[in-house]
């Protein structure tokens, strides 16, 4: 066995804890859970079941943690985990799982299949086998603070871009303000007009707000990887800019899996709790809302629907707010069928769509958004997420749909009231 | 040994040994898995665990939204079989007696045209189940020896006790030693297979339901 193969190993070992054994040991094979992933129904691949996923992890599981298991180990009658194995799993642990969290909810025995997953990747990563693409992306986190490379220059030409279209002050390492907003890499090169619209919607709510020039990525290439080193690094730069500036509240922006990073496993990554919140910009947009602070006016007529990112609403709780907002000055949005924690995956998440080798498999399972769209028949669809709306982008065009994205925020501040 | 020392060993020292391997083992399944532990959450909660886990151990026997035909399939054929066989163990009336001699006390007991009727569902959804088992892709896929085995396990109770009632097979002697046997195998199989998922299923169903309460997400 090589050394890397032990690391991996090592590392899902120490990954397994008790809500781990209770899956395992429930798991019946019922096979339910191949039909709430989309990598599954789109494809109709078994290999695709999202328990099959963890077969190595539970086969460490029962070697490690099981009295016949060890009892099997030791007499040398139980087959060890191995390089082409991990290899082979690659994949499917990364390329057709977007952590979105679906077969968790259904799994009848209550396995929380996604939780094992990303504990599964820790394994994955620490043997080396994690995609190419994943790995880059860490990497430039890790170096640069962006999985895009994304550096302080360019996040102040877009500032600037900013501050000219909007005639307002984009505040910048502002001491003692109340809340510190963090940006995405994708927002930063993709979605800039997400800076203006922040700002515009600040400005008039009287919200008393700064980035900070040592800490403006909130997403955690980390994370995506299964990497819990390098992920602490990226929460902690987070966590020590917030606490420079003092800061009462962190906001997240429109990304979902930076909202997961942030709020529910970064204090856990750092080993502390915060001394601030962390709110998504749809919490903080709603609160706002709910205080009266934010009037808006005119309707946004265009039927339109609301794409869920898996990481808000099944993983995170946000699920009332965006729509709350939406109904502020959209009197034609519509549901699709499958909505808020039951909501389909663009496909993209958990690191899919950085992955240039799972561009053939999420440009098929994105059918399923696509069936989802035809359906109720949008002429726009909204989001909170930028992976989420470059990956809808992307099936969009891919399948020729004429169907617009548009981010929340920016559609909120198009319609505020003068 | 005759068929009555037989009968005599399975109703005595057989059923001793085979209720303590099923206690102690489950026991010592669910202490070995809850020992682990789990770290503490450090995120500020945005709801609580013990209620959504509660909620999730009762929801989670339910049909939901997220179903296609394979969930409602598992779920209708699972239900014929768990409530089939539920039903026949605890209400027949010769098996109330049992428990009475092992508790000392009983309790009412269904005719036994209902229980008649409890075990043809149960077999035909056991039946079902390994139809479904061996047809359908995503389940062939996943099988391996134990869910075989473990169905096999699972029947047999079921199909002698049926025998037995019907005078089918063995005389009655062998069949009802056969009969309480192919329940002690059960008991004993049990501890040791994915049937433990009998008792870890709450702890599962409570782990899921309390990990997404503590975030505020309904599970």
């Amino acid at each position: 066995m090589t050394v890397s193969v032990q690391r991996g190993i090592q590392n899902l070992i120490e990954q397994i804890d008790a809500p781990v054994a209770s899956f395992f040991t429930s798991c019946v094979h019922c096979g339910m859970c191949a039909d709430a992933c989309l990598f599954y129904t789109e494809t109709e691949d078994p290999k695709y079941t999202p328990i099959h996923k963890l077969s190595l992890m539970r086969r460490v599981w029962k070697q490690e943690y099981t009295f016949w298991g060890k009892l099997f180990k030791a007499v040398g009658l139980s087959t060890p985990v191995t390089d082409d194995e991990l290899a082979e799993w690659e994949p499917l642990v990364y390329d057709s799982c977007t952590l979105c969290g679906r077969c968790s909810l259904i799994c009848p025995v209550g396995n929380d299949i996604v939780y094992m997953i990303r504990k599964m990747r820790e394994g994955m990563a620490a043997s080396g086998h994690a995609p190419r693409d994943l790995k880059g992306a860490t990497y430039r986190a890790a170096t640069s603070g962006s999985p895009m490379g994304v550096k302080l220059p360019a996040l102040q030409a877009q500032m600037r871009a900013a501050e000219k279209e909007t005639g307002l002050e984009i505040p910048m390492d502002k001491a003692g303000a109340e809340y510190m907003m963090l940006l995405s890499s994708m927002e930063i090169m993709g979605f800039p007009e997400f800076i203006g619209a922040t700002a515009r919607i600040f400005a008039k709510a009287g919200v008393n707000w700064t980035l900070s020039s040592e800490a403006f990525e909130a997403t955690n290439s980390g994370i995506q990887i299964g990497s819990r080193d390098i992920a602490a690094q990226l929460v902690q730069k987070v966590v020590d800019a917030a606490e420079k500036l003092g800061v009462k509240t962190v906001i997240s922006p429109e990304c979902g899996h930076a909202y997961t990073a942030l709020r529910w496993e970064g204090p856990n990554l750092i080993g502390r709790a915060y001394p601030f919140k962390v709110m998504h910009i749809l919490e903080v947009l709603d609160q706002l809302r709910a205080e009266g602070r934010l009037q808006t006016t005119g309707t946004e007529d265009a039927r339109l629907t609301f794409h869920d990112p898996c990481q808000l609403v099944r993983r995170g709780g946000v699920v009332e707010q965006p729509r709350n907002l939406l109904n502020m000055f959209a009197p034609n949005f519509v549901e699709m069928k499958e909505h808020g924690i039951w909501n389909w995956c663009c496909g993209g998440g958990g690191g899919v769509s950085a992955n240039e080798r799972a561009k053939p498999l999420r440009l098929q399972v994105f059918d399923r958004k696509k069936s989802q769209l035809n359906e109720i028949g949008v002429t726009t669809m909204v989001t909170a997420c930028a992976n989420c709306r470059n990956m809808l982008e992307e099936g969009l065009e891919h399948n020729s749909m004429n169907v617009e994205v548009v981010g929340l925020t920016e559609m909120l501040a198009e319609h505020l009231a003068d | 040994m005759t068929s009555v020392e037989l009968l005599h060993w399975a109703r005595g020292p057989g059923l001793q040994i085979s209720v303590a391997i099923f206690v102690l083992g489950m026991v010592f399944r669910v202490a070995q898995n809850y020992f682990i532990g789990r770290d503490k959450n450090l995120a500020e909660p945005r709801g609580t665990q013990f209620g959504p886990g509660m909620q999730t151990i009762v929801r989670r026997s339910f049909f939901h939204p997220g179903m296609n035909y394979r969930g409602y399939f598992t779920l209708i054929a699972g239900y014929a079989f768990h409530l089939g066989f539920l039903i026949t163990l605890f209400f027949f009336s010769q098996h109330i007696d049992l428990f009475r001699g092992i508790l000392g006390f009983g309790w009412p007991a269904l005719p036994a045209s209902v229980i008649e009727l409890s075990a043809v569902v149960g077999i035909a959804g056991l039946v079902a189940v390994m139809v479904h088992r061996i047809f359908d892709p995503v389940r062939r896929f996943l099988s391996d020896f134990q869910d075989y085995f473990t169905w096999l396990v699972t029947l047999l109770p079921l199909a002698t006790g049926y025998m037995l009632i019907h005078r089918i097979g063995l005389p009655f002697t062998e069949m009802l030693a056969l009969h309480i046997l192919s329940f002690e195998l059960l008991l004993v199989v049990a501890p040791f297979t994915k049937l433990s998922h009998m008792v870890t299923i709450f702890t599962s169903r409570w782990y899921n339901g309390a990990i997404a309460g503590y975030k505020g997400v309904q599970s």
